[in-house]
């Protein structure tokens, strides 16, 4: 009984805070003159009427579930990395300079190889944060957040200096033979920018959820978050864990640079600010609660309010700013989350206890 | 809450309450009766239903069916809130207390004083708790953290907590079992005084001798249902002991004798010191035997912990050695050590010895997941895994409803019981054990000492280390009194009395008796 109802919580909640974002979404388009019921029809049509726009969906979801997946894991060992975005901008980069600097290998060692590029620069770049914590107790959100800054100006430097030749702001596109996105897939999809990437995704969340459950290194990620010192009573290395649960999490970013790396943008540019997939993929990975399924539905809906969002503006004179108020909304209320939780409990309990409290008071004092 | 002398006699009543967990039957038609100025025993098997059932009475869970009355009226309780404005204060087995708070800003959480412009009354607010300190003879120290304050401590915060909310209702969920003896004794005493007040009291105790000690009537319960309620003042702890377990109970304890072996513990001039660069162990020798078991008496606080800490490898040491079959150990890693044949029962149960979020097989397996047949390599097995908790539950009698249930969901006594399985099962060739028995019921008490007894012919090594003197007398060939830090004596446990324990643990020393080896 115990165990359905926190099962039931699981789920309830995000469908709530989902609903609220939308509400509070649909209160301000009504207070500033536009119409809600419209701009959301035409929210979801844009997402998901056209071939085009489902594989624009399934595209923007795609580095999401990555970076999700990198950021529940470092949160399952007690760390909070808000380093994703530093993480996955250090994977695109280097899955991008990689292909670059080998056009003439084949596409079977390319492809793949840039692809670990990425993977390998994420994981470095949050294993200086794991390794800062783990020897000398750093806090990891304050080291991740300087390495974020370091991860954008160094790469734009990168970028002007060594991948162009003439100060150009944005590289060459990769290789052919290292690109995600094909003529086949384009087809299918009206032209739109899906890319294999998702195969690689969905592949990603079977292992993370297969390591979690079915591992030595699973186990001791877990134990550490949950009781750390159990953890070291059982004879586990707090420090190798920690460590470890940080490369992984970065690894998992960095691909998701490298997503947008070989198949969304399929070239490297000079960025102004850090790349939403980094903080979309905390507000992902939170709203799923951390479960690896949870993490593709809340990534798609990511994606749908993203790519819908675009329509609103284009079918109507709706600004897009008010589908980013929605989108915060939401993240808010998944932020929310614990108030959420603690409401529908009050709600639950205060029905009918007021009344019967009033009135065995009373009763005592007869 | 008022106390009106009217018709109704009784402070508190259960009628019939049941609880269900799924199909589990925690509580089953449970009736119970509790005059004010009453203390009434609940005694029962680990995980027999007691504190599920007090949980009901103080709106923590809701019952299944059934009803409670207060003074006479039926209530129905949807949160410890509800129970507490009915006068229904609850001290729990397991703490709730906020670490990094201090006691007096834990004992006005949730009730805060706030005067008109909402503003807490701090000022007010202290008197109040002064004076119920003082009153009931409950030493406190009001700007100490929690994480700081002894267990010991901890409990009588607990206690002005349920008294500063003006509870005429008090129940006790197993309070003495983390307290030493002396405490137990201050503890009594203040319950003795609450009651001659007219409050009326629910202790829970797996102690006969308390019960006996303090209760009018004991209401004892098996699986979930009453068995009987009975008078104390004509009722055996024998008599007690077979109402809760069904069967008769020996307290006596039956040391054969065993050919003691190689050295299996050699600890050497160890010293070890805490976070605050206090001297906490220091020239402290000591060597066990195979097949001896060696008792650790002494009050809570002279070492204790950084002892077995350090030996165990959870704290450094600062100074000395450390050879466990013959290999020095000094500083290794708890896994070095465990692989070393060291089994290891903890102090703190929830803190080091479970992951209450983690699973009955999660749990078992703490020690040994990473070795075949529970994994290989990378990989765990988890049939292995749970065919052995399987066993090993069965074996020692933990009583659960399903493997996949957190840990935390276990009773007290069971979770307890869990951590034995888990370490004696692995026959670990040196058991360092901590209080085992804390918190067990009876007939837990008498399997598990069986069990210990066992190791030891195995030809075992065991340091047992407990605040109870008796159990350190049942069980021990060698006894050593730590004071300070140190051993301040050590003889076979024949040539030791009780007093002359007792006098080695206050710190002084008996010069003219030849078989007391004192350390220096
Ligand atoms: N939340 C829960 N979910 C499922 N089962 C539970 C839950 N709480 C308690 N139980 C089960 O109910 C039974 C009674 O537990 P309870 O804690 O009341 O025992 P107890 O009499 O207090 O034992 P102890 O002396 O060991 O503290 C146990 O078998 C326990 O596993
Ligand atoms: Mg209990």
């Amino acid at each position: 009984m115990r165990i359905k109802k926190v099962r039931l919580g699981g789920i309830s909640v995000p469908l709530i805070s989902i609903f609220l974002g939308l509400v509070v979404g649909a209160i301000i388009m009504l207070l500033s003159g536009f119409n809600p019921l419209i701009n959301y029809l035409n929210l979801f049509s844009g997402a998901l009427g056209t071939p085009n726009a489902i594989g624009e969906v399934f595209r923007s979801a795609t580095p999401l579930i990555l970076t999700a997946l990198g950021f529940s894991i470092a949160n399952s060992a007690g760390f909070f990395n808000v380093g994703l975005s530093g993480q996955a901008l250090a994977g695109w980069l280097a899955s991008v300079w990689f292909a670059l600097s080998f056009p003439h290998l084949p596409g079977f060692i390319l492809l793949p190889g840039s692809i670990i590029m990425g993977a390998l620069a994420g994981a470095f770049w949050s294993g200086i944060a794991g390794f800062l914590r783990a020897y000398f107790g750093t806090s990891e959100v304050i080291t991740t957040i300087m390495l974020n800054y370091i991860s954008l100006y160094g790469t734009n430097a990168i970028v002007k200096g060594v991948l162009t030749s003439s100060d150009a702001d944005s590289t060459p596109l990769v290789p052919i033979q290292a690109r995600l996105r094909t003529p086949f897939l384009e087809k299918l999809t009206g032209n739109s920018t899906f890319h294999w990437g998702i195969v690689i995704s969905l592949f990603m969340v079977f292992v993370i959820w297969w390591l979690m459950k079915k591992t030595t290194l699973g186990f001791e990620i877990r134990s550490v978050g949950m009781n750390e010192d159990a953890a070291r009573y059982a004879g586990m290395s707090t420090k190798k864990t920690i460590i470890s649960a940080m490369l992984l999490s970065g690894a998992l970013a960095g691909l998701g640079g490298a997503m947008e790396g070989l198949g969304n943008f399929q070239n490297i540019f000079v960025n102004t600010s850090l790349p939403d997939i980094g903080f979309d993929g905390m507000s992902v990975s939170l709203l799923a609660t951390g479960n690896p399924i949870g993490i593709i539905f809340s990534a798609l809906l990511f994606g749908i309010l993203k790519i819908g969002g675009l329509n609103i503006s284009i079918s109507s004179n709706t600004p897009s700013e008010i589908v980013n108020i929605v989108i915060a909304s939401v993240i808010f209320f998944v932020g929310a989350n614990y108030i959420i939780q603690y409401l529908i409990s009050k709600i639950k309990t205060n029905h009918n206890s007021s009344k019967l409290i009033s009135n065995s008071i009373k009763g005592g004092h007869k | 809450m008022k106390q009106e002398q009217t018709n109704h006699n009784y402070a508190i009543e259960m009628k019939n309450l049941t609880k269900k967990f799924g199909n589990f039957v925690a509580n089953d038609r449970i009736s119970m009766k509790i005059k004010s100025g009453e203390i009434h025993g609940l005694l029962g098997e680990n995980g027999a239903g007691k504190t599920t059932l007090m949980n009901m009475l103080s709106g923590i869970l809701k019952p299944s069916s059934g009803q409670i009355l207060v003074n006479g009226k039926e209530v129905h309780l949807n949160s410890a809130k509800d129970a507490t404005n009915l006068g229904i204060g609850m001290v729990h087995q397991h703490f709730m207390l906020v670490q990094n708070f201090t006691v007096l800003e834990n004992i006005m959480l949730g009730i805060e004083n706030t005067s008109f412009f909402g503003i807490l009354n701090r000022q007010e607010a202290k008197q109040k708790v002064v004076n119920l300190s003082k009153k009931y003879g409950l030493k406190l120290d009001l700007n100490a953290k929690i994480e700081d304050v002894s267990v010991g401590m901890q409990q009588r915060v607990e206690i002005i907590k349920v008294l500063y909310r003006n509870a005429d209702i008090l129940i006790f969920d197993e309070p003495t079992a983390v307290l030493t003896p002396q405490e137990v004794d201050e503890l009594l005493e203040t319950l003795k005084l609450l009651a001659s007040e007219g409050k009326a009291i629910i202790l829970i105790s797996h102690k006969l001798k308390e019960l006996k000690a303090v209760a009018n009537k004991t209401t004892i319960i098996r699986r979930g249902k009453v068995i009987n309620t009975v008078d104390m003042a004509n009722t055996s702890p024998e008599v007690l002991a077979e109402m809760m377990v069904g069967r008769k109970i020996n307290f006596q304890r039956e040391r054969k004798s065993v050919k003691t072996g190689k050295e299996v513990l050699k600890i050497t001039n160890l010293k070890v010191i805490n976070e605050q660069k206090i001297v906490k162990v220091h020239d402290f020798n000591l060597t066990i035997h195979a097949g001896e078991i060696v008792g650790l008496a002494g009050i809570d606080g002279n070492g204790q912990s950084e002892l077995v800490k350090s030996l165990t490898g959870l704290k450094p040491i600062e100074s000395g050695k450390v050879l466990i079959n013959d290999k020095d150990l000094t500083g290794a890693s708890p896994r070095k050590i465990t692989h070393n044949g060291v089994g290891h029962i903890p102090e703190d149960r929830q803190r080091f010895g479970l992951i209450l979020q983690m699973n009955l097989v999660e749990n078992a397996s703490l020690q040994v997941y990473n070795q075949p047949p529970y994994s290989h390599g990378l990989f765990l097995e988890p049939k292995a895994m749970v065919k052995m908790t399987k066993e090993i539950l069965s074996d020692y009698d933990v009583r659960y409803s399903d493997l996949s249930e957190n840990v935390g969901a276990l009773s007290g006594g069971n979770q307890q019981k869990l951590i034995i399985a888990r370490e004696l099962s692995r026959n670990p060739s040196l058991l360092i054990a901590v209080n085992p028995t804390r918190g067990l019921d009876v007939g837990a008490v008498e399997f598990i000492h069986s069990q210990i007894l066992k190791a030891r012919e195995m030809g075992n090594a065991i340091l047992l280390i407990s605040y109870e003197l008796e159990e350190v007398q049942q069980l021990s060939d060698r006894i050593a009194v730590i004071h300070e830090g140190t051993i301040v004596g050590q003889a076979k446990n024949e040539d030791l009395t009780e007093s002359e324990i007792g006098l080695l643990m206050a710190g002084e020393k008996l010069e003219n008796k030849e078989e007391i080896i004192h350390a220096h």
